[in-house]
């Protein structure tokens, strides 16, 4: 049933990348069970800014679970304490009546804080952009069905495909590494036929990237595969893992 | 190939295959410790089948070319997995996330792979002065020379048997020993599975099978050479 709490917050507040952050604690009172948990920040704000005081920066967009913009670490897990939901698909109703929520940042030294709850994760466009272009071929259109896709690859493909580069995974790393993200990009072309011809290049690109940008070297714990938002298997890091060594003995 | 091993996962692969290398060694080194307990079942007298599995081991070409091999495996997974969890602790960053980690599912040997390493480590020093460097001279010992059956005939060797019997009369070395065969069993039921995960071998049907193995790999070691020093302390 809906009813109507009222919660104490514990939220980083941080001015700048430069700057030194600290916890503010807020009260937030009457907030329906119902709404979500983004729109319970929007009454925080809302609050802050009738007292004449700045509004907490965090970042959303769509607030249905595909665009991954939303970041939030709540209460010890990325996208907070629901299975399977980014943040924007977080409801109020998984908390109770008076309950502390802590809500900081994604922590790690690839995804440095910009200010308050945002981070930089421009370091997975990087990653995708050096995954580069795939070939398909101009000219007549070519019939959908002229290339045969075993069923399990296909389904395999779209699971690695509906990742969304939250970054919950990095969040969740005790290494911050990025393999989970890294090997669901690999992995939705690797296990197509239009992606196998750059297969090779592509892999070898996107871990070198993701290596320069100082992301951390995966030891298999799993925490990513719990806390992903869209279920992305530790089964892409194998094939990842896989492709690159492929990729390299081919050199 | 070159810089393969510059890379995250070339580095992963040198310690996955390096772990791999030294299981296998686990398994010859607990196959051979066995001799300890199975002499009255096999009808020798007792630390007869100890002794002459110690004298092939001792005089056998293969193992002299493969010593060395293995001192090698030692050194590229202790030295990369230094490497390796220096470069995470600065990707992770030094800030940690005040309401904790509450992840739920995360196996307890996947996190704490590096402290365990350190605790098998530490009880693998404590083992080399207790036998290797005894068993090969550098430190002195008088084990007296024995004769044992070798291959049908008798041959003459070292009493080693001795030496480790003597060694496990010692209530806080068999501790010792316990402890490092715990976290030994704890950082293998992780490492081998997670071993062939990083080689690329994984598909839905065979990781879950994996697992299984990994745990039984880890429950025979690490369980295998506890008994051995109870045993030794126990009965013998």
């Amino acid at each position: 049933m809906e009813k109507n709490i009222n919660i104490t917050l514990k939220v980083w507040r941080q001015n700048g990348a430069k700057a030194k952050g600290r916890f503010e604690t807020y009260k937030v009172d009457n907030v329906s069970t119902g709404s979500s948990f983004l729109e319970m920040l929007d009454m925080l704000n809302e609050q802050l800014i009738n007292e004449n005081k700045e509004p907490v920066a965090f970042d959303h967009d769509c607030r249905e679970g595909i665009c991954g913009m939303c970041s939030l670490y709540i209460n010890g897990r990325p996208h907070g304490p629901d299975d399977d939901v980014t943040t924007c698909q977080l409801h109020m109703r998984k908390f109770k009546d008076g309950q502390t929520i802590t809500i900081e940042p994604w922590r790690s030294a690839a995804f440095p804080v910009i200010h308050d709850l945002i981070v930089d994760r421009r370091a997975f466009d990087k990653i995708i952009a050096a995954g580069g272009y795939v070939s398909v071929n101009t000219g007549g259109v070519p019939d959908a069905n002229a290339i045969a896709i075993p069923k399990p690859d296909a389904d395999e493909a779209m699971d690695s495909a509906s990742c969304i580069g939250c970054g919950a995974c990095v969040a969740a790393c005790k290494n911050g590494s990025a393999m989970l993200f890294v090997s669901a990009k690999v992995s939705q072309l690797a296990l197509l036929p239009q992606g196998r011809v750059e297969g090779a290049r592509r892999a070898k690109a996107m871990v070198a990237k993701m290596d320069e940008l100082g992301f951390g070297n995966c030891t298999n714990t799993g925490a990513c595969e719990v806390e992903c938002p869209k279920n992305i298997s530790l089964s892409n890091i194998a094939r990842l893992n896989r492709e690159f060594l492929y990729a390299k003995l081919q050199d | 190939m070159s810089n393969l091993l510059t890379a995250s996962i070339g580095r992963k692969l040198l310690m996955s295959v390096s772990g791999l290398f030294l299981i296998l060694f686990l398994l010859v080194h607990l196959t051979l410790n066995s001799f300890l307990l199975l002499d009255s079942c096999m009808g020798f007298e007792e630390g007869q089948l100890f002794n002459a599995g110690v004298h092939f081991m001792g005089t056998n070409p293969l193992i002299k070319v493969i010593e060395p091999l293995l001192a090698l495996g030692f050194v590229v997974h202790i030295v990369y997995s230094l490497i390796l969890t220096l470069q995470n602790m600065k990707a992770r960053g030094s800030q940690s996330y005040a309401s904790g980690k509450k992840t739920t599912g995360v196996e307890f040997a996947s996190l704490n792979m590096f402290p365990l390493g350190i605790a098998i480590f530490a009880f693998l020093v404590i083992h080399i002065i207790n036998f290797y460097m005894k068993m090969k001279g550098f430190i002195h010992w008088e084990g007296g020379e024995v004769e044992f059956p070798f291959f049908g005939a008798m041959a003459k060797g070292e009493n080693a048997y001795a030496l480790v019997n003597e060694t496990f009369q010692n209530l806080s070395i068999v501790l010792i020993y316990i402890v490092g065969s715990v976290a030994l069993a704890f950082h293998l039921a992780h490492g081998f599975w997670s071993a062939f995960q990083t080689i690329g071998w994984n598909n839905t049907i065979w990781m879950p099978r994996l697992k299984v193995i990994s745990n039984v790999v880890a429950i025979i070691l690490g369980g295998g050479f506890t008994v051995i020093a109870l045993g030794q302390y126990l009965f013998f």
